[in-house]
């Protein structure tokens, strides 16, 4: 049985961050849950998924974070608590709303959790939604560890109905995807009916409509909102301190910051003389709280990651409270303590302490740290990523360069994120020249196609992926179709939204809680706009790559080409091989062939291995999928495949 | 509760391999058993493109104080864990000292370079030598070739987790081991996983 259904009887069980930030939700009696995948945010939901029958939840997939942020509004609108979930770009894709919410302010209470990826460990960004609080004027918290990421998440809907505006929780990768110990709390029994009132006076706040206007009275309440929370926070027991009464150095610091600066600070015995003030709530800053603690030290030093958001908001602080609290030097990004980009660590803590307080790193052995990077450099070669064995995006993608290279007029691709961004590593083809955010890539080519009057005379395509179709794609498709942008479309469909876990999206027949749902056409919505669409399986190769070629020709308007085949990971596929491959080894004439290892230099399946001994190419049983596509790729049909 | 010694406090456990390997599985498998000791576990894993052919790391932390770093700092692993013996290597070289022990898997997964022919992989006899002399023990165990024998190469986390704790390093049963499995598996599944985990224990039983 999952933990999160856990009764509540004072166990205290290991729970991943997400899962304690779910537990926190369940445990506030949140009703409705809405989101969409993203690393290192997708687990707050799925886990809720998997109890929504047993806690009377509605918990759903939507088609982008500012749908999902809609939904879950609409359940505060009708007095239910509800929960909203993205990653760190996913606010900004909801930001348009998240403004006029803020001004129309919330009934039930409603919860925004964002999870921040510092140092981009799956992200092709370096986020940083802690702004967002403060621009669009919305409190924020910051667990600092796994039980305060439950204890928060349960106090932020409390907080939520108290203010009447949405409450910001912000996490990070090491916060979501680490896990500690958490004592649980009592699940509610409490079973809330959804009631929309909005027929009072158009200002009365519990009664009327909900609207962001008139602005200006909607913009004082909220300003008078974060008024209210800056008072609640001067008592958080969110914010703690642990130190000397007159450390030599006060760090400020939050989230998973505050383990690492713990950690540094035990580390190098410094506890007599450094004192740690962690802040959870973190917009607004309680001030009368910041001029205590500031007023122990001269030296600040602030840690946190991405953005510079708690020094620079402490540092106002200290400036309007200098006459109380005195002159203060300040450490942290600004002045490159800490550094600006990447995510930080107990080290990068602890080398900032050092030159600070201008005390030795413990020393190391340098003669071991020498031999043992020595060791790592020369014999465990570098890990590129690389697409899965049986991935249908290798396939598609040496389709794509294949048609490529034989319409020779120099075309290439706008990129999208997915699975298939990977196509810009080296384990790809390398025929991504654009990359930005989903949906980008359609975009992007529907500009390039209407550049040829000014002499970009290239084939213009675009991938994307089946749920990045939904997400983002289809606004730019609309815009192709109408301007007559000369583009190529290609929806790489694996059936799922695979790059983070492989959760359900609108294209498919199935919701996030398992249920049945009708599911939606991506290549009759394609054909209504007025593209002209084709669908090819991309394991079928000679097939798929004269299709491409044929559509990159045709000179009038835009083409969709739908490469369905399921993702290798996939339910419905994964353990399950299609095809038993080996290569034949009297067939196989190696480094002879004219093809100069066509299969391992190009293909770069991890299961098809150059064996550098016996100058052959080998299929790596443990590995291969047996989807069979390699067997298509030998001139010398040396690698053979059979019915499994 | 909290009867266990620890050799250290916090005591550091670093699980690595490759996307695809049970690298999380396994991280979850053993801190589960040392959380039902009563020790206070923090894990920090690396794994957002666990599928795709990039390494992967776990860091557990084990103390019987309470909540630590989810990342060990450099040069303080107790124990290396490594599903695929090149990882390692890459592990010691930032959190390795003269004292750390090392259980590695012999079973290479090459990366995508290799299989390009534009980076080599060393042999085993190479690896070893060096996880020798950047190790105060040192366990290779033919995990995956174990792991193939009961059905399934995926088992091979399974079969390091047995080797760890037939190393004796720390406390643990097939009774622990069982208990937690037995949370979430039943039947075949939990004998086999069974099987894995005496299989690795019997690598390195004294």
């Amino acid at each position: 049985m999952t933990a999160l259904l856990n009764a509540g009887d004072g166990s205290r069980p290991l729970l991943m961050g997400n899962e304690a930030i779910a537990r926190g939700a369940l445990e506030a009696g949140m009703n409705l849950a809405a989101g969409y995948p993203g690393t290192p945010s997708s687990e707050i939901l799925e886990n809720l998924a998997k109890v929504a029958e047993a806690r009377n939840l509605y918990v759903e997939w939507s088609t982008n974070e500012k749908v999902a942020m809609e939904v879950a509004a609409a359940a505060s609108f009708a007095g239910l608590r509800s929960l909203c979930v993205m990653k760190q770009n996913g606010v900004n894709v909801a930001s348009d709303f998240l403004l006029h919410l803020a001004g129309s302010g919330t009934r039930g209470g409603m919860v925004l959790v964002t999870c921040d990826d510092p140092g981009a460990l799956s992200s092709v960004n370096e986020g940083e939604s802690r702004h967002f609080a403060r621009m669009i004027e919305l409190p924020l918290l910051e667990p600092g560890d796994f039980q305060e990421a439950k204890d928060m998440t349960a106090w932020a809907f409390a907080l939520s109905e108290e203010l009447g505006t949405l409450v910001m929780l912000r996490s990070v990768t090491r916060m979501s995807h680490a896990s500690g110990i958490v004592r649980l709390g009592k699940l509610p029994d409490r079973l809330p009916r959804a009631e929309f009132k909005s027929d009072g006076p158009m200002l009365d706040p519990d009664d009327g409509p909900v609207l962001s206007m008139p602005v200006a009275h909607k913009h004082g309440l909220q300003q008078g909102r974060i008024k209210k929370a800056r008072e609640i926070f001067e008592a958080s027991p969110f914010n703690t301190y642990e130190g000397p009464d007159r450390p030599e150095l006060l760090v400020i610091t939050s989230s998973a910051c505050s383990l690492y600066s713990r950690e540094a600070v035990h580390a190098l015995g410094l506890g007599d003389r450094v004192g740690i003030l962690k802040m959870g709530t973190t917009w607004p800053l309680p001030p009368n709280l910041l001029k205590t603690h500031l007023s122990r030290a001269d030296r600040i030093l602030v840690v946190e990651e991405v953005l510079p958001f708690l020094e620079d908001n402490v540092k106002v602080i200290a400036a309007e409270a200098a006459g109380e609290v005195g002159i203060k030097t300040f450490f942290g990004k600004s002045d490159g303590t800490i550094p600006a980009m990447g995510e930080l660590s107990p080290d990068l803590v602890m080398e900032a302490l050092c030159r600070i307080l201008d005390v030795p790193l413990p020393a190391a052995d340098l003669q071991y740290g020498k031999m043992a990077r020595e060791a790592a450099s020369l014999k465990a070669p570098q890990r590129g990523l690389a697409f899965c064995p049986g991935c249908p995006h290798r396939a598609s993608y040496w389709n794509i360069r294949t048609a490529l290279k034989l319409d020779d007029r120099e075309g290439f691709v706008c990129g999208d994120i997915g699975c298939y961004t990977l196509d810009v590593f080296p384990g790809g083809a390398g025929t991504l020249k654009t990359l930005h955010s989903m949906g980008s890539g359609t975009g992007v080519a529907s500009g390039f196609g209407k550049l040829g009057p000014f002499g970009l005379d290239r084939p213009i395509l675009a991938v994307c992926g089946d749920s990045t179709f939904f997400h983002a794609a289809m606004p730019a498709l609309v815009n192709a179709i109408h301007h007559r942008s000369n583009i190529t479309v290609i929806v790489l469909d694996n059936s799922g939204t695979a790059m983070t876990g492989f959760q359900s999206h609108p294209g498919l027949c199935v919701n996030a809680m398992g249920q049945e749902m009708p599911d939606v056409d991506i290549a009759k919505i394609c054909a209504a706009m007025g593209a002209k669409v084709e669908i090819r399986d991309p394991f079928d190769l000679a097939e798929t790559q004269s299709t491409i070629n044929r559509l990159m020709e045709d000179a009038e308007g835009v083409k969709v080409l739908i490469l369905k085949q399921k993702c290798a990971l996939s339910p419905e596929k994964r353990g399950i091989r299609q095809y038993n491959v080996h290569v034949d080894e009297a067939l196989c004439i190696g480094e002879d062939c004219g093809c100069n290892r066509l299969c391992t230099r190009i293909f770069r399946c991890p299961a098809l291995v150059w064996d550098k001994e016996k100058r052959r190419a080998r299929v790596d049983e443990v590995l291969c999928a047996g989807c069979g596509v390699c067997a298509q790729i030998c001139p010398q049909s040396a690698i053979r495949k059979e019915v499994a | 509760m909290g009867t266990l010694q620890l050799p250290r406090d916090p005591y550091n456990i670093i699980i690595t391999g490759v996307g695809g390997q049970g690298n999380v599985m396994a991280s979850r498998v053993l801190s589960g058993m040392l959380v039902n000791k009563g020790l206070t576990i923090t894990i920090g894993e690396t794994f957002g493109a666990s599928q795709r052919g990039g390494s992967v790391m776990s860091h557990i932390r084990v103390s019987a104080t309470g909540t630590w770093s989810p990342q060990i700092p450099k040069g303080k692993a107790d124990v290396i864990v490594a599903l695929e013996p090149a990882e390692a290597l890459r592990v010691l070289a930032a959190y390795g000292h003269p004292g750390v022990i090392v259980l590695a898997n012999t079973r290479p997964v090459y990366p995508v370079g290799v299989i390009t022919g534009e980076l080599s992989y060393p042999a085993l006899e190479e690896i070893r030598a060096s996880l020798e002399q950047l190790s105060s023990r040192l366990w290779l165990i033919e995990a995956t070739d174990a792991a193939i024998r009961l059905g399934s190469p995926i088992l091979a986390n399974i079969v390091m987790i047995g080797a760890l704790a037939g190393s004796g390093i720390l406390p643990l049963t097939p009774e622990d081991f069982r208990a937690v499995m037995a949370e979430t598996l039943s039947g075949e599944k939990l004998e086999v996983n069974r099987k894995a985990f005496a299989a690795g224990m019997d690598m390195t039983k004294p």
